[in-house]
């Protein structure tokens, strides 16, 4: 049997959602069919998790790529079908293009090793102070902070995904949340083994009356707990978490079933700190979210 | 006097393998130059230095030689070339630790960075502030701080034990104070 998955026209991490709620309560096994072929526009975010669900799946599932044009051509500078190449059976023209793309600051990446985090370092460095301090008009200061924080959510996948993972860089203009201010954001997606099972993994680990992936989320991300004894783990997110404090950013990290957000302290951003029985979807999800300084 | 590049693979310090690689470069040398030391750790060349690599690197080393019970030998360490930047992650990681440890500037000054109380913190200023190499007692110090000889002394017993001040002769010089010609180890491309 085959279950053809419909990708909503606008593509983040909220629609991303929609997919995941069609593709969850299929066997692994199973067929599927991810039809993007009405999407209009893809987050970092959402690119990042196609590839992830690809990954998660046992058989190997069908991609129909964008009828648009523009948006066919931005999936491939953004190096998202040279990926997807591999994880899908790909239906449809796909246009190769060599032509830059101004706005991405880094494309579609695979992460799996070390020296994966140090190329993604040494790329980004030089385009994020050009996008950072003069598109977003951010202080100068932010760029090494920029691409700590980005180096620290790459790292996550090498030191607990289990599998390898997937980031990209870019920046856009946030239309209906902002009024068209700009945003540059991280997203970091794998289909490991995800923050519950991570700790649970931790030397001695007991199981509390209540504990599931909120609860995973909360320990690590808001308290800094690793499956590693040695206290100089968990320092990673704790930056992470401070960095979006400073910028008014935001962070969101998706496992399992739940997602939980460290949200700005600007309103810019209405979300829910902390959603849970969200559709089932492995490993980590990581979106950082930088607004554009106005004066 | 020693000078050594330990890093010469990456521009940027980032990943805890690559600092738990370079704080091994690092003690093997300092294996070879004996129990008693003081190490400049330059870091002018490093563009990024991240929260793991800096816990690899600056935190774990500290605590292999910095301890109040029993110190694994007399080794000093004085940070140069601190960025903005760097300081995030090594304040992040000095702060989980509970350790400090002493900066140098273009200049010249020292600063204490990390978790020292106040007592601690008078007491090493107004040692750092005798002047290169100059050497403070017991009776100095506590003169200077207004606290008893004992209380003075269990203090500077105390700073010497986290290796932020050098005893000498009878009294203390601060780390930082004495070093400005003293070649540096360098963390580089």
């Amino acid at each position: 049997m085959t279950t053809i998955i419909n990708v909503p026209h606008s593509l983040e991490d909220k629609s991303f959602e929609l997919v995941l709620d069609q593709v969850a309560p299929l066997p692994l096994d199973e067929k599927i069919i991810v039809d993007t072929r009405h999407a209009r526009w893809a987050s970092p975010y959402a690119l990042t998790a196609l590839l992830a669900l690809a990954q998660s799946r046992a058989e190997r599932p069908v991609l129909y790529v964008p009828e648009a044009e523009n948006v066919s051509h931005y999936w491939s500078r953004m190096d998202f079908f040279k990926h997807a190449a591999e994880l899908y059976e790909i239906q449809g023209r796909v246009k190769s293009t060599k032509a830059a793309e101004t706005s991405v600051l880094l494309e579609v990446t695979s992460i799996s090793k070390s020296d994966d985090v140090h190329d993604v370092v040494d790329k980004i460095q030089q385009r994020a102070q050009d996008a950072l301090v003069k598109n977003l008009n951010l202080d100068a200061k932010i760029t090494m902070r920029f691409t700590m924080a980005l180096s620290e959510v790459c790292q996550n996948i090498v030191e607990h995904a289990g599998r390898g993972g997937w980031v990209a860089v870019q920046t856009y203009t946030w239309r209906v949340r902002l009024g068209g201010r700009k945003v540059v954001v991280i997203a970091v997606c794998d289909p490991g083994i995800g923050f519950r099972q991570s700790l649970e993994s931790a030397p001695g680990f007991q199981k509390r009356e209540r504990w599931d992936d909120g609860l995973a989320l909360e320990e690590t991300v808001m308290r800094g707990a690793s499956r590693f004894r040695d206290p100089g783990r968990g320092q990673g997110l704790a930056g992470v978490r401070k960095f979006v404090g400073t910028w008014d950013g935001k962070l969101s990290i998706r496992s399992g079933t739940a997602r939980i957000a460290v949200l700005p302290k600007g309103d810019w951003d209405e979300d829910e700190p902390l959603l849970e029985d969200l559709s089932y979807f492995p490993g980590a999800q990581v979106q950082i979210t930088i607004p554009e300084r106005v004066a | 006097m020693l000078r050594k590049s330990v890093c010469e693979l990456y521009s940027n310090l980032v990943t805890r393998p690559t600092g738990a690689a370079v704080r091994c470069e690092i003690e093997q040398e300092l294996d070879r130059i004996g129990d008693r030391a003081l190490t400049v750790i330059d870091f002018s060349h490093v563009g990024l230095l991240d929260f793991s690599c800096a816990d690899e690197i600056v935190a774990k080393l500290l605590l292999q030689y910095v301890s109040l019970d029993a110190p694994r030998r007399e080794v000093y360490f004085l940070f140069r070339g601190i960025s903005e930047s760097h300081m995030d992650a090594i304040e992040a990681v000095l702060e989980r630790h509970k350790l400090a440890l002493v900066t140098q500037h273009a200049d010249g000054g020292s600063r204490l960075v990390g978790i020292v109380d106040v007592d601690e913190r008078s007491a090493w200023e107004i040692i750092s502030h005798l002047g290169a190499g100059v050497s403070a007692d017991v009776a100095e110090v506590a003169d200077a701080t207004g606290l008893s000889r004992e209380h003075a002394e269990r203090m500077l017993d105390i700073l010497w034990r986290r290796r932020l001040v050098i005893r000498h002769d009878n009294g203390y010089v601060a780390v930082g104070s004495a070093t400005a010609a003293v070649g540096p180890m360098r963390l580089d491309a």
